[in-house]
């Protein structure tokens, strides 16, 4: 019922800017700025709360399809049976008790040069900026033979919910000496280093239970994101159970058949008692409705503010962004909406955003007790997030275990702490 | 986020007297936490002395202090740009 309050003030608010509008832009100036926020993901949350935390006057609106957030980061352990899914999943009470307004709803169009967001149900809600933080979306275009339909049968699990379950139920029936095969799509997609910590964490799954059976990796690339020290970890941990075939052996699936449950490459053919693919993706929905998307599917933005290159007021941030060097993490979309979240107050007030800087750190889990790393520091350059120099890499080679265990710890910390600082 | 903001009021002109942090310290706080109740091994920031905190960077940076992602990211700042984000740390209560 507060639910409902909630839109019908919106509505009431909309229509109050709407006749603002007509006035003339003085009046809508003087007002108090609005912003809404499309998407409640790490980084449209913490866009939304930044912003609200900044500067209280500004009105700020996030708009979210649904009641319940599921995590994607850790949702490998749920793969593996080491986590539950309620451990990943968040609600928006505190975000709503911060001050801002949830509209638990679908964003279904963006007229730029009005400034309105329009929602299923009829309503619309006006922005002085708008900040569009949609993740992904899967290109069901991208792969022949891989639907919507088969995915029901096939999991990507690549957006943590249902999928997630349904991948950890296939294995729990696994019977033991059944082939696990993973497809691995070219870059850029969300979280590189994903499918090999997926693929480990399903390997450590196998070992322990079902001894006889393996994970084979079919992968469109020839190299990966902390390759060297997944590679290394694999030998000691994962000798009988993990297999990597890359682009330059094989590894590139070209279609899947759903009906036999087989992966098809230029060479081969792969049938799986458990089938994961991970499809080529693209900018979440919202992106395109705000005119965002250019034509390799994803956000080009400016890198000091995160406005579109392409519309005019509508921001842009998290896994839908080109962001140079920035890769597709929880991490950096966090830290990108802080950084977003200045510039707009800073241009809603009239003034220059800042040079920012930026951090990436994204750790994956090997085994349980066997963390490593990659870490970026990052900031505009010719218009482009650049890695500073000399900052930044992976977790050393050879490095003794105490660290590996320090590093796995260090990731459930900041898993506990991001996912606090934008739910809690 | 509103002691944060606090904090930075207190600071001198610019942009922390904006209310903003300056260059990269919005990152620090997705691995240090400034909620009491998280549960973590990472240390936390905020209240620290800005003279440790600044020497625990350059510390990271010469790997004089072993560090797991720290002496990565410490690289990628300068001395100056450590400084002011170890004084925006120090201010918040």
């Amino acid at each position: 019922m507060a639910r409902l309050g909630f839109n019908r003030r919106h509505f009431l608010a909309s229509l109050g800017a709407v006749s603002v509008a007509h006035i003339g832009a003085p009046a809508r100036a003087q007002a108090a700025p609005r912003v809404v926020v499309i998407g409640g993901g790490f980084a449209g949350a913490t866009a939304a709360r930044a912003i609200k935390g900044t500067d209280p006057r500004i009105g700020v609106s996030l708009v979210e399809s649904n009641r319940t957030f599921t995590a994607c980061p850790f949702s490998n352990l749920v793969i593996g049976g080491l986590r539950a899914l309620p451990a990943q999943q968040f609600g928006y009470d505190k975000i709503s008790a911060s001050g801002i307004d949830i509209v638990f709803a679908t964003a279904t169009g963006v007229d730029v040069a009005a400034r309105r967001v329009a929602l299923e149900d009829g309503t619309s809600l006006g922005y002085d900026r708008l900040i569009v933080a949609p993740g992904i979306d899967i290109r069901w275009d991208g792969l022949p033979g891989y639907t919507e339909a088969v995915a029901a049968k096939m999991p990507h699990a690549w957006k943590a919910g249902e999928q997630t379950l349904l991948l950890r139920r296939q294995l729990e029936a696994l019977e033991d000496g059944g082939v696990v095969v993973m497809s691995v799509p070219a870059n850029p997609f969300r979280c590189p280093p994903g499918p090999y910590e997926r693929a480990s964490l399903i390997a450590h799954y196998l070992k322990t239970r079902k001894p006889k059976s393996k994970i084979l990796i079919l992968d469109a690339k020839d190299s990966f994101s902390k390759q060297r020290l997944f590679q290394e970890a694999w030998k000691q941990l994962y000798p009988d159970h993990l297999e990597w075939v890359a682009l330059s052996n094989g590894g590139r699936v070209t279609s899947i058949d759903a009906r036999t449950q087989t992966f098809i490459t230029e060479f081969g053919e792969y049938k799986a008692a458990v089938a994961n693919v991970i499809p080529p993706q693209k900018a979440g929905g919202a992106a395109a409705l705000a005119g965002a998307v250019d034509q390799t599917g994803w956000c080009p933005i400016d890198p000091v503010t995160f406005e579109s290159k392409r519309s005019p007021n509508v921001h842009v941030v998290g896994d839908a962004t080109i962001a140079g060097g920035m890769p597709k993490s929880a991490f950096s979309a966090n830290a990108q909406a802080k950084v977003c979240a200045a510039a707009v107050v800073d241009l809603l007030a009239g003034r220059a955003p800042a040079q920012p800087k930026l951090i990436n750190t994204c750790y994956s889990l090997v085994a349980p007790d066997y963390g490593i790393s990659i870490a970026g520091v990052y900031g505009p350059v010719n218009g482009v997030l650049t890695d500073v120099p000399g900052a930044g890499g992976v977790s050393p080679i050879e490095a003794p275990r105490a660290e590996r265990e320090q590093e796995a710890l260090f990731a459930e910390g900041w898993f506990n702490t991001i996912t606090a600082e934008v739910f809690g | 986020m509103r002691f944060l903001v606090l904090a930075a009021m207190l600071l001198a002109p610019g942009a922390a007297a904006r209310g903003e942090p300056p260059p990269g310290a919005s990152s620090c706080s997705g691995c240090h936490a400034l909620r009491p109740e998280v549960v973590t091994a990472v240390p936390r920031l905020h209240g620290r002395s800005a003279a440790e905190l600044a020497s625990q960077m350059q510390a990271f940076k010469t790997g004089q202090r072993p560090s797991t992602v720290m002496g990565r990211i410490a690289k990628g700042f300068s001395e100056a740009e450590a400084q002011a984000i170890a004084e925006w740390y120090a201010a918040v209560k």
